[in-house]
């Protein structure tokens, strides 16, 4: 694994574990009176953010506080940033102020990539969203809840997710978070069936390592989990479907298709969820919905991710995961 | 006038020759030592002479594709610039398209490009007219007006954009029959093109950038050829870029439809794996195909159902290519590297002779574009407009090294075969041993 987090196809099956038993360690520290470790005391980390999204910058923010980090939030958003170069010109101009990481959300697929690659900087790069392509640790968080959900939370440490079977539901054509998933469910060994009006599905999807169905009620009895992306309502303006009412009838979960789930199985949602849309708020507000636990979750996997980058332990895939007993602070 | 002395050029890739240039024209070949001067009246005394050494001779090249940027653009690319690129790429003729600022949409402007590209005398530049003012789709603009200029315009492109409308179109191909003009496509449906960032397949599905699908190429092209038949004219086709795209055009050409077509060197080489590095220097459009559409396209050329090689020679600014994928700018120059990836795909796989190579990148796209004086036949009384180029060598791509303005080449650092030594545009040097004059 590099020194950056681009992709979720760029982490070994030993990569993702350590991150996700590392999380759990992260999340003991949530449960303390004391929420911070000093880990990344001095060192200075920016979120940068070129797309809007408070809910993923203020987890990053919440992981980088609780490590002791310098945090820079740059809004990119209202900015005279709009044009191209600007990309390569606000990432030096913040590396010139002693940066160590950049987490990056940007509009364009493949931007974090060019970040890391492309000899601009030298700090890591994580990528917090690029476009329709990428958002690795809202991946990771995912398997880390359903980890928790479908194995154990002391179970679970240095296991996979063989065998489990996941659905993923939605605007799969434009979502980085089913790309993600797709990629690191299948390092983890789950099987993984997307469903989907064909419309949302991308053109060249048969190279993926899952399944593909247009038929939700059909995939549901086998599922372990069923993820529920968010579908725009924009999307109805180009065709993708013909009205919000026949997607949510078709593709939408409510309680009655919630009840064809095997008893065990978990919904799950990234956020932020269109009620009546893609979920009914009896799904979204019942126990079997893990919405808000994602949430706290996240924080802890970013902690674990931002650690592992830049507390100086590598990921290495051989080495044991960390344990962060004596690195505490508590008084 | 000067004359010079060719000796032991392979002429067309054949048997090593004597080429005896006097002035502006060829005076004399023969096989090598063995110019017979008794009785022609010639001599080669007080010639110049050039060890051509085994040296493969080809007619000028003519690139019927090529963005020389001015007016507008002069950051990028002048004609000065440009046509000292294309002279080192081995071309005495360019066709200039019309995407400027201002565009190249009335005699005016079309006649500053065409004396522009005669007063700095590397290459003759032929300029293109668009089809619509402004390349707006909409209005055709007064393409009469510019062939009667001094430009002398035949063809007649919105190149960058799709004359989308089928009746502006139609209009168009019939309308140029007056003067012998040609419509070339710019083959692009817009509306299955709206935020097309790279082909649409495998590569984009992971990569998340929006597709350019094949179909909205195939579409127009097929419309296309349909409507030239109905009204009789003859179309050409820009950088095809598509194993489908090929099909149409063996179709049309097997119903006796005057169709011609276009492929780019970089269309023959490269595909869309190679935007799995988000680096912009491989965005273009139409975009980098699959494995699949490349060997489509190599087979189409060699049988000649796509008849010519043009570069597209795109240049742009570093700082458009600079930047994240979604932000760059599309294009690639191409007219310093066109020889050598034409050697690699098409003459070192043996698909192409060096025969064939001269035929595709000089006696057709001249036939096409009627370029007078050009892609001529290497024989006694023809102008002498003529490359070497050193087959043999084997080197990697400098772009510090371009004569061209732009550095946005896809192919730095990478081996190809092949290297232009001379030019020679009616009899004048304009690139000697690697070096412009
Ligand atoms: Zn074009």
């Amino acid at each position: 694994m590099q020194r950056h987090l681009i992709s979720a196809a760029d982490l070994t099956r030993d990569d993702a574990i350590r991150i996700l038993d590392t999380a759990e360690e992260m999340a003991r520290v949530a449960d303390r009176p004391i929420k911070k470790l000093p880990t990344l005391r001095g060192r200075t980390i920016v979120n940068l953010f070129f797309e809007d999204s408070t809910r993923t910058r203020i987890s990053f923010e919440a992981a980088e506080k609780r490590l002791s980090a310098d945090v820079i939030n740059f809004s990119a958003k209202g900015s005279s940033v709009s044009k191209g170069e600007s990309l390569k010109d606000t990432a030096q101009t913040l590396e010139a102020m002693g940066v160590d990481a950049v987490v990056i959300r940007h509009g364009a697929s493949g931007a974090p990539y060019r970040l890391a690659n492309s000899g601009w900087i030298d700090a890591a790069v994580v990528n917090a969203g690029d476009g329709t392509h990428q958002h690795p640790t809202q991946a990771l968080l995912d398997a880390f809840t359903m980890r928790r959900r479908l194995v154990g939370r002391d179970t679970g440490l240095g296991q996979d997710l063989g065998g489990r079977h996941i659905t993923i539901v939605g605007d799969i054509l434009h979502s980085r978070v089913a790309r993600s998933n797709v990629d690191l469910l299948h390092t983890l060994g789950a099987e993984v069936t997307l469903v989907a009006p064909p419309t949302l599905l991308p053109v060249g999807i048969e190279s993926w390592p899952c399944e593909i169905s247009y038929d939700l009620d059909a995939t549901l009895p086998k599922s372990d989990a069923v993820m529920m992306l968010r579908v725009q309502s924009e999307r109805m303006n180009a065709a993708f479907f013909p009205t919000e009412r026949e997607y949510s009838r078709r593709y939408g979960l409510d309680g009655e298709r919630m009840a064809r789930m095997p008893e065990h199985a978990i919904v799950m949602h990234p956020g932020p969820m269109v009620r009546g849309m893609e979920i009914t708020a009896e799904v979204a507000d019942s126990g079997r919905c893990t919405a808000i636990e994602q949430v706290a979750n996240g924080v802890s996997i970013r902690m674990a991710v931002l650690y592992l980058l830049l507390g100086g332990a590598v990921f290495e895939s051989k080495n044991a995961p960390v344990t962060l007993q004596t690195r505490t602070e508590e008084k | 006038m000067s004359k010079i002395l060719i000796r032991g050029a392979k002429v067309l890739g054949g048997e090593p020759q004597d080429v005896l240039i006097d002035g502006r024209t060829i005076a004399a070949t023969a096989r090598q030592g063995e110019i017979d001067w008794s009785g022609s009246g010639l001599s080669a005394d007080g010639a110049e002479v050039v060890e051509a050494d085994g040296k493969v001779l080809l007619p000028g090249l003519v690139d019927l594709h090529t963005h020389l940027r001015e007016p507008g653009r002069e950051d990028s690319e002048t004609v000065l610039t440009g046509t000292r690129a294309a002279a080192s790429g081995g071309y005495t003729a360019v066709f200039a398209m019309a995407n400027t600022f201002p565009v190249a949409d009335t005699a005016g402007v079309v006649e500053q490009v065409y004396r522009l590209g005669q007063q700095h005398g590397y290459c003759d530049v032929q300029p293109i007219g668009a089809v619509t003012v402004g390349l707006e789709g909409r209005k055709l603009a007064e393409l009469g007006a510019m062939h009667e200029s001094a430009a002398g315009v035949t063809v007649f492109s919105d190149d960058g954009k799709c004359v989308d409308d089928a009746v502006i179109m139609r209009r168009a191909l019939e309308y140029v029959k007056a003067f012998g003009g040609v419509v070339a496509q710019h083959a692009q449906e817009p509306r299955l093109t709206e935020g097309a960032q790279m082909n649409e397949g495998v590569v984009s599905a992971e990569l998340g950038l929006g597709g350019w699908p094949a179909v909205a190429e195939e579409s127009i092209i097929a419309r296309d050829v349909l409507l030239a038949e109905h009204v009789g004219s003859r179309v050409h086709i820009c950088h095809l870029s598509t194993a489908g795209s090929v099909e149409i055009v063996r179709w049309a050409k097997s119903r006796g439809i005057d169709v011609t077509a276009e492929v780019t060197p970089h269309h023959l080489l490269l595909t869309d794996e190679l935007v799995r590095t988000y680096n912009p220097v491989y965005k273009v459009n139409p975009p980098l195909r699959t494995e699949r559409d490349v060997h489509a396209l190599r087979e189409a050329l060699a049988d000649g159902t796509i008849d010519i090689v043009a570069t597209d020679h795109a240049p742009h600014p570093h700082e458009d290519k600079d930047c994240e994928w979604a932000a760059a700018a599309m294009g690639m120059v191409g007219l310093e590297t066109a020889l050598s990836v034409v050697q690699q795909t098409m003459v070192d796989t043996g698909l192409l002779d060096w025969a064939g190579v001269a035929d595709r990148m000089s006696f057709k796209p001249a036939e096409i574009g009627r370029a007078a004086g050009h892609g001529r036949p290497v024989s006694a009384g023809e102008p002498a407009n003529l490359m070497l180029v050193d087959t043999a060598y084997r080197g990697s791509v400098d772009p510090a090294g371009f004569a061209s303005r732009s550095r946005n080449t896809p192919y730095e650092g990478r081996e190809l075969p092949g290297r232009v030594t001379h030019t020679w545009l009616r009899g004048k040097a304009t690139f000697v041993d690697g070096k412009l004059t």
